[in-house]
C-alpha cells in the first residue's frame, strides 16, 4: 500500500484513519486526487495525536497565562522564568500505545522524545520524571510490562546523562490491556536564549541532523490514534527503537550550536517526523519549504518519499540555519559524528513540495494543512455524580494497626524503591531530594542554591468517579507536593490520558477534568504551559480509568530550607494541617480492606488548600518546620508511617478527644488540603499561634520517638514491622515463578 | 597537582568530576577529548563515568582502544596517576591497567543507590586521608559492576594490597546484602600492583557536598591533591 503508484481506494483511506468527510476536505484542499506520500502526509497530520481534533475545543478553557509564563502550549515545550536571568523549559509526552506492544523500546523512546523537545529549546535537561500506570498486579501481562518499561526508561535516561529523580506508579486493572507511559523532562536554558520553531528568511537551508532514517515507526502517530483490539501486536513494527548514544550526542552536538548563533528556527522530529516537523515550521513562519528527499540520510535502500516522511526514526532533528554559519555549524556535527546533511530550502509559495529522483511526490499548501485540519465538537454526557458515604457506614477494622501493615504494603501505596533505584537519579550531582519523597528536588549548578522542585500526580479512581473533582485534585497534589519541600508552585504540564473520544462518556470525562484542573489552576495561580493528549486508550472497547496527569515545577530560592518527609529527630510534635472530615469515600482502604472503588471522591476545596499550602510553606522557609508530607493515598498514619519509615523513627500519636469522626476514618480518610509537619518542641506554641491568626485548622498528634508508632488505646506496631511489609511489594511481585 | 579528564563523547559524569577536581584543588581541571592524541602535562588522570561510546558492546571494550587512552597506558606504565570511576573503572580495566573484569550486575539490573565502602587501605596516594577500616557511604550507579577475577588473582591483589574499597554493612560486615552487585569478595575498587592507578565503581565525586547527602567522597580527592602538589 506504500508504492507510490498504489490506487486510492475507500479502503486505502479508512487504513490511514481518514474518514470520508475528512478525505473530502483533503480534495477540497488539494483540489485535485492526492498521491500516496500526500495522503500519508495528511494521514498523520490530521491524526488525533497530532492535530487534537477531538481535544483542542475543550483544552481552550485551561489557564496558559502568568507573568512569569514565557512560552505558553504550542511549542516544543512550555517555558518559565525561574529568575536570575534563567528559565525552565519542561513537558510531559505519551508514549502508551508502543510501550505496551514493546515494553523497552516503546518507554525508552518516549523518554528520548521528551528530552529531545526540551533540548530542542536550547535548554539542557536536568531531571526526568515518569507517570507509569500498569494492570492489576496479578495480570498475566503486567511483571513483564513492569520489567520492560522499567528497563527502558532506565536504559535511555542513565545513558544520557539526565537523573531520573520522580514519577509515580499505580495500578488498576482497566489499565490491563493498555498501560500508561507518560515521561515529562525539565531543563534549563539562559531566559534570553530559547530556541523556537518558526521558520523565517526564504532562501535558507534547511538542515536534517542527528540519526539516519529507517522504515521503523512509520504510522506510530496513527497507531497511536485508534484503538486496540487482538490485532495489536502486529503492530509492533510501527514502534521505534531507540539510540540514546546518539541522542546524546545530538543533545551535545545541539547545545554546543546553540551557543553560537547559527540557528533560525529548530524543532525535533518527534511524532511523524519529517512531516510534522517540516510542516509545522513552515506553517509558523507562514512560508513554503522544498525538500530533496535524496539527501535526507537513510539507513537502508530504496526507500521511497512515503516512507521517509513518515518514518517515525528517533534521534533526529530539523533545524533552519543562517547560510553563512553553515560550515560552522558542519563542524560541530562532525566533531560528534552525527550525519548533517542540507535537504532543502525556504520558499515563498507557501506549499510543502517534495521531491525525490526528481520527480514530484507531493506539492501541498501548508497552511490549510494545519488550519483546516479537523476540528470536533464531540457530544458528550457528564459523569453521574456518586452518592457520599458515610464514614460510620464504614466498618471499621478489628486491629487498626494491622490495617496499616497490610495497607503501606498494598500495591498502590508500597515502596517503588525496587523502580528508582534501576534509575541514575544521581548523576549531573544536583540530586538533594531523592525519589521516594513528595517532591525530587535538584539543585540548578551555578546558581547559589537555588533549586527546582518537581512532582507527578494523578488520583484516576477519583477522576472515574467525578473527573471534575478529580481534575482539580490532580492539580492541587502536585501543588501539595511542591509546598511540601518548601517550593513554590509556578506552572504544570499536563498528560491526559483517555479513552475513545467517539463514546460521549469517555468525552465527558475529559470534559470534566478539564474544567476541574481548569478550576484549581485559577485558584492556585498556577498554569499549564505545555501539554500531551492520548486519546483512544481501551482495549476491545474498554476504556482506561481517565487520567490526566499533571506535571508541576516548583522554585525554591535556598535549597539548605528544603525539608524532606523523614522525620528529623525524637522528641519533636507532630502536627496536622488542615481539616480532617474521614472521607473514605474512594479511598485505598475501603478498597484494600472492603473490596469497595465506591462513592464519592473527597471534595477539593481550592481556597483551603491554597490557605493551608502558602501557610506551610511560609513556616518551611522560616525554618520552623523539621520534616514535612502532604497526605493523599492512605490518608493520615499513612503519611506518619511514611514519615517515620523514611527516619526509621517512631513516633506517639492520640486522636483528638472531642473528634466526632470514626477512628478508623480519622486515620484513613483521604480528606484534601493536608500536611503532616514536625517542630521542635519549643517552636510549637508559635506555630500553633501563627497558624491561628492564618485561620488554618491545626491538630497536634503527638510527638517522634522510639522505633514504633504507638496509637495511645490502641496499639503499637515497630517501624521495622512496617517496613517489612512496605517494601516487599514489588520485589515480591517481580521475583514471583511465572 | 594538575589534573585532567578524559572525555568520551558518552560520558556522563565528567562535569561530576570537574566539580570535585576543582573543588579539592581550587582550579579546574583540563578537558581532554577522545580523539586527542597527547595528554597535557598533568600529573592525573581521571576516566569518568557514562556510556563511552554508547556501551552496546561489553562495557569500556571500544573506548580501551580509542587513541587517547593508548596514550593514557603508557603514561601510567610510567607511573602517572590514573584513576577511573565507573565506566572509567572498566575502560581502564579492558585496557589492560588492571586485572579482572566487570561483568552484568548479578541482579541483571541497574542499581543506583548509596552503598558502605570498607576502606581497605590508607597506604596509597588515593586514600592517604582515610583511616584504614572506615566505613563510607557514597552512591553507585552502574548496569555492569560486577567484579570477577580468577581465585589466583584475587588472592594476588589481597595479598599485595590492592584491594582498595569493598562493599561492606554498617558494621563494616561483608555480606551478599551489601554486595550491590555480586562483585568477588564484595571488591569496589582496586589499585595495580604499583598503586599508582585506581578503579573503583562506586562515585566518590558524588559525595562531596552535605547537598548531596554524604561528604565521604572527598578525602579521597584531598588525598590525591596532597600526594601530587
Amino acid at each position: 500500500m506504500t508504492t507510490a503508484t498504489a490506487k486510492i481506494t475507500p479502503n486505502v483511506i479508512a487504513e490511514h484513519g481518514l474518514t470520508a468527510e475528512e478525505y473530502q476536505l483533503v480534495l477540497e484542499i488539494m483540489g485535485r486526487e492526492p498521491t500516496m506520500t500526500e495522503l500519508g502526509i495528511f494521514s498523520v497530520m490530521w491524526s488525533e495525536h497530532c492535530s487534537y481534533k477531538s481535544s483542542r475545543v475543550h483544552l481552550k478553557k485551561l489557564p496558559t497565562k502568568a507573568p512569569w509564563v514565557i512560552q505558553g502550549p504550542g511549542e516544543n515545550a512550555g517555558v518559565i522564568d525561574i529568575g536570575d536571568g534563567q528559565a525552565a523549559i519542561f513537558k510531559m509526552e505519551s508514549h502508551n500505545h508502543p510501550s505496551f506492544i514493546e515494553p523497552y523500546q516503546g518507554a525508552a523512546t518516549g523518554v528520548g522524545g521528551i528530552m529531545r523537545d526540551v533540548f530542542t529549546m536550547g535548554a539542557r535537561p536536568i531531571a526526568n520524571v515518569n507517570a507509569l500506570r500498569f494492570g492489576a498486579p496479578d495480570d498475566p501481562k503486567t511483571r513483564h510490562l513492569i520489567a520492560g518499561v522499567v528497563a527502558g526508561i532506565g536504559g535511555y535516561g542513565n545513558c544520557m546523562g539526565v537523573p531520573t529523580v520522580a514519577g509515580e506508579v499505580n495500578f488498576h486493572a482497566s489499565y490491563n490491556g493498555n498501560i500508561l507511559v507518560n515521561a515529562m523532562t525539565v531543563g534549563l536554558a539562559p531566559a534570553d536564549k530559547i530556541f523556537y520553531s518558526a521558520a523565517a528568511g526564504v532562501g535558507n537551508p534547511v538542515i536534517y541532523v542527528g540519526a539516519k532514517t529507517g522504515r521503523d515507526g512509520i504510522h506510530g502517530a496513527t497507531m497511536a490514534s485508534a484503538e486496540f483490539n487482538e490485532d495489536s501486536e502486529e503492530k509492533r513494527p510501527t514502534v521505534q527503537v531507540g539510540d540514546p548514544f546518539t541522542e546524546k550526542l545530538l543533545l551535545e552536538a545541539c547545545l554546543e550550536l546553540m551557543a553560537t548563533d547559527a540557528i533560525v528556527a529548530i524543532q525535533d522530529m518527534g511524532a511523524a517526523g519529517l512531516t510534522s516537523s517540516s510542516v509545522e515550521m513552515s506553517s509558523k513562519g507562514g512560508l513554503g519549504i522544498e525538500l530533496d528527499l535524496d539527501k535526507v540520510p537513510v539507513r537502508e535502500t530504496g526507500m521511497t518519499a512515503y516512507e521517509i516522511m513518515l518514518s517515525e526514526s528517533q534521534e533526529r532533528m530539523l533545524m533552519i540555519l543562517k547560510p553563512e554559519a553553515m560550515d560552522k555549524a558542519r563542524a560541530i556535527f562532525e566533531k560528534w559524528e552525527l550525519d548533517f546533511a542540507e535537504i532543502g530550502r525556504l520558499t515563498d509559495t507557501g506549499h510543502l513540495v517534495l521531491k525525490k529522483n526528481g520527480k514530484v511526490e507531493a506539492d501541498m499548501p501548508v497552511a490549510p494543512l494545519v488550519e483546516k485540519s479537523p476540528v470536533y465538537q464531540r457530544p458528550y454526557v457528564p459523569t453521574k455524580p456518586q452518592p457520599e458515604i458515610d464514614p460510620a457506614s464504614v466498618p471499621a477494622p478489628s486491629d487498626l494497626l494491622a490495617a496499616l501493615r497490610a495497607l503501606v504494603g498494598s500495591p498502590d501505596l508500597a515502596s517503588r524503591r525496587w523502580v528508582w533505584e534501576q534509575y541514575d537519579h544521581l548523576v549531573m550531582g544536583q540530586t538533594v531530594q531523592r525519589p521516594g519523597g513528595d517532591a525530587a528536588v535538584v539543585r540548578l549548578p551555578d546558581a547559589n542554591g537555588k533549586a527546582l522542585a518537581m512532582t507527578s500526580d494523578c488520583t484516576p479512581r477519583y477522576c472515574f468517579a467525578d473527573p471534575r473533582t478529580g481534575g482539580a485534585q490532580a492539580v492541587a497534589e502536585t501543588w501539595r507536593n511542591l509546598t511540601a519541600v518548601g517550593a513554590t508552585p509556578l506552572a504544570i504540564t499536563d498528560n491526559m490520558n483517555f479513552g475513545n473520544p467517539q463514546r460521549p462518556e469517555i468525552m465527558g470525562q475529559f470534559v470534566g477534568c478539564i474544567e476541574g484542573m481548569a478550576e484549581a489552576c485559577r485558584a492556585l495561580d498556577y498554569p499549564v504551559i505545555s501539554g500531551n493528549v492520548s486519546l483512544y486508550n481501551e482495549t476491545n472497547g474498554k476504556g482506561i480509568l481517565p487520567t490526566p496527569v499533571i506535571g508541576g515545577v516548583g522554585v525554591i530560592a535556598d535549597v539548605a530550607k528544603s525539608v524532606p518527609v523523614a522525620f528529623r529527630q525524637p522528641g519533636e510534635v507532630i502536627l496536622l494541617v488542615g481539616e480532617t472530615k474521614g472521607h473514605l469515600g474512594q479511598s485505598i482502604y475501603l478498597r484494600e480492606l472492603h473490596g469497595r472503588e465506591a462513592g464519592a471522591p473527597p471534595p477539593v476545596d481550592l481556597a483551603a488548600e491554597k490557605r493551608n499550602g502558602d501557610f506551610i510553606r511560609t513556616q518551611i522557609l522560616a525554618g520552623t518546620v523539621t520534616a514535612c508530607h502532604d497526605c493523599s493515598d492512605g490518608g493520615l498514619l499513612v503519611a506518619i508511617a511514611e514519615m517515620a519509615m523514611a527516619a526509621n523513627l517512631g513516633a506517639t500519636l492520640r486522636m483528638p478527644a472531642q473528634s466526632a469522626v470514626p477512628a478508623h476514618a480519622f486515620w484513613f480518610g483521604e480528606d484534601q488540603a493536608r500536611y503532616v509537619a514536625t517542630v521542635a518542641m519549643g517552636d510549637a506554641d508559635r506555630f500553633l499561634s501563627d497558624a491561628r491568626k492564618a485561620g488554618v485548622p491545626m491538630t497536634v498528634l503527638g510527638e517522634t520517638g522510639s522505633n514504633a508508632l504507638t496509637l495511645v488505646d490502641t496499639g503499637t506496631i515497630s517501624v521495622a514491622d512496617l517496613k517489612v511489609s512496605h517494601e516487599a511489594f514489588f520485589p515480591d511481585l517481580m521475583s514471583a515463578g511465572s | 597537582m594538575k589534573a585532567a579528564i578524559v572525555v568520551f563523547p558518552g560520558s556522563n559524569r565528567e562535569r561530576d568530576a570537574e566539580a570535585a577536581l576543582t573543588q579539592a584543588m581550587g582550579r579546574k581541571p583540563i578537558m581532554v577529548w577522545h580523539r586527542d592524541t597527547e595528554l597535557p602535562d598533568v600529573n592525573l588522570v581521571l576516566v569518568p563515568g557514562g556510556f563511552s561510546y554508547g556501551d552496546y558492546l561489553r562495557c569500556g571494550a571500544i573506548a580501551a582502544h580509542s587513541p587517547i587512552l593508548r596514550e593514557v597506558k603508557a603514561r601510567a606504565d610510567k607511573g602517572m596517576a590514573v584513576i577511573g570511576v565507573c565506566n572509567g573503572f572498566q575502560i581502564i580495566t579492558e585496557a589492560g591497567l588492571l586485572p579482572g573484569i566487570l561483568l552484568r550486575n548479578a541482579s541483571l539490573k541497574f542499581v543506583c543507590k548509596n552503598v558502605r565502602l570498607k576502606v581497605e587501605t590508607s597506604q596509597s596516594l588515593f586514600t592517604s586521608q582515610y583511616e584504614q577500616g572506615q566505613v563510607l557511604s557514597v552512591p553507585v550507579a552502574h548496569h555492569d559492576g560486577n567484579y570477577f577475577a580468577d581465585p589466583k588473582t584475587l588472592d594476588e591483589l589481597e595479598a599485595n594490597g590492592q584491594v582498595a574499597f569493598r562493599y561492606c554493612g554498617p558494621e563494616g560486615e561483608f555480606d551478599d546484602e551489601h554486595n550491590p552487585n555480586g562483585s568477588a569478595r564484595s571488591i569496589a575498587g582496586i589499585f595495580n600492583r604499583t598503586k599508582n592507578v585506581l578503579g573503583m565503581m562506586p562515585h566518590p565525586e558524588n559525595a562531596v557536598d552535605p547537598m548531596q547527602g554524604s561528604t565521604d567522597g572527598k578525602a579521597l580527592f584531598k588525598s590525591m591533591v596532597e600526594a601530587l602538589s
